[in-house]
């Protein structure tokens, strides 16, 4: 179902819908036909373009680093060996400067943050309405190429960071440990209620505010993206190309605080306070 | 906007990559930059020790070609010595060769000149008694006046 002459308000609707795959209560498991459909299908769907684009960023990422780590050797590097090796340091060394401990996890984890989720972000350099136009012209209603601008994907390895923490903090100090830090401080054992609200927040903060930086600022780009595309085509250039330019820096930027600040919680995790 | 499975694939979907990173990626290319380290230290050692290297033989070609310098001068002293030694004693048997040769033409000489006289005098003697026999006429007598003509040729 191509739009005809959207409306402006029809048009960003179009572009900020999933194209989702899930169980409707009427319709029976079935590609849902609009954002009404999507959310009445509740938790039991899934976002097909999400799902597909993610992880076909995330092979693309094994898939390159793979050459890399085949073709490593300790003499003079080239090629795809360089890049993957510059990766690979600046990662090391930015673990190495905030987490003192020793973690056979930890780095490749920052790898993957910072790359899989920097080549999320670069679909949002695509022209917007490019994809989708192939996608419906071959007959897919909904595609958004973008995975970061999908709650679900930045919430996912936000929860998959939290599981760490909470791994890392009871593998190190012990569950009663972990506990005692929920619970004991910051004002002692006769606060434990109060102490328990406070901590719990900060703990819960850590995943959901992650999760939600990373969606927000991508969400907000493509929104603006779309925005820009609503303008007359000779005014287009005018505002995309500065957009984009200063895009350049956010998927960067953002891809690499989701890397430190896992970094940052990780290593806390690993303290004794 | 839905939250919805999705939020599960992707969990799972980051743990396979994280996992595959972990065990596939991270290990080779981290320990090819650990041996890269490795080798640029030891290459830059053995820079480090070659620069050494030269240093030393460098003031050891020195310290030779100054040990060198002294030896050669102390050999040319030498020659000149010896050189001039030999010229000495080349001179000096020269002039005993000279003095020897000289002493005997000498006393060549003197044999020769005694010899000379010898017979100057035997012949004078002789010219005398012939003078005497011819002023007196008559021989004399060799044996009565061999004493007085070998007195004559004494004086002579």
């Amino acid at each position: 179902m191509a739009l005809q002459n959207p409306t402006p308000s029809e048009y960003i609707q179009h572009h900020l819908t999933n194209l989702t795959y899930g169980y409707h209560p009427d319709n029976g498991w079935s590609f849902a036909h609009g954002a009404q459909e999507a959310s009445e299908m509740g938790f039991m769907a899934i976002h097909v373009d999400t799902m597909a684009w993610s992880l076909g960023l995330g092979i693309l990422f094994c898939w390159l680093f793979r050459i890399g780590a085949n073709a490593a050797h300790s003499g003079v590097p080239t090629g795809v060996l360089n890049f993957v090796e510059l990766m690979v340091e600046f990662v090391d060394k930015s673990v190495k400067e905030t987490f003192h401990g020793t973690s056979n996890l930890i780095a490749p984890l920052a790898l993957t943050i910072c790359c899989w989720i920097f080549l999320m972000n670069l679909m949002d350099l695509v022209p917007v309405d490019l994809v989708p136009y192939l996608f419906m012209a071959a007959g897919v209603e909904y595609m958004k190429i973008v995975p970061t601008t999908d709650v679900n994907a930045t919430l996912g390895m936000s929860i998959g960071v939290f599981l760490l923490i909470v791994f890392y903090s009871i593998k190190i100090k012990g569950f009663s440990g972990f506990v005692g830090e929920l619970t004991l401080q910051p004002f002692g054992k006769w606060m434990i209620p109060f102490n328990f609200l406070l901590e719990g927040v900060g703990l819960i903060a850590k995943p959901i505010s992650l999760a939600l930086r990373l969606f927000g600022n991508l969400y907000a780009g493509e929104l603006i993206f779309i925005l820009i595309a609503l303008l007359p085509f000779y005014l287009q250039w005018f505002l995309s190309v500065p957009w984009a330019i200063f895009h350049i820096l956010v998927i960067v930027l953002q891809a690499f605080i989701f890397m430190m600040l896992t970094i940052v919680y990780l290593s806390m995790a690993h303290e004794h306070h | 906007m839905n939250l919805n499975l999705t939020l599960i694939g992707q969990l799972i979907a980051f743990t396979i990559f994280v996992v595959f990173c972990m065990k596939y990626v991270w290990p080779p290319i981290s320990g090819a930059l650990a041996d890269r380290q490795k080798k640029i230290a030891e290459g830059l050692d053995a820079a480090d020790k070659a620069a050494r290297d030269l240093e030393r033989a460098k003031s050891q070609i020195e310290d030779e070609l100054k040990q060198a310098r002294t030896q050669v001068t102390e050999l040319l002293e030498q020659a000149n010595k010896r050189s001039s030694q030999i010229v000495e004693e080349a001179q000096e048997k020269a002039r005993l060769e000279a003095e020897k040769i000289m002493t005997s033409a000498q006393a060549q000489i003197a044999q020769d000149a005694a010899q000379a006289r010898e017979s100057l005098r035997t012949d004078v003697a002789k010219l005398a008694v012939a003078g005497a026999e011819k002023v007196l006429g008559a021989s004399v007598d060799q044996a009565a006046h061999k004493k007085l003509l070998a007195q004559l040729a004494k004086e002579l």
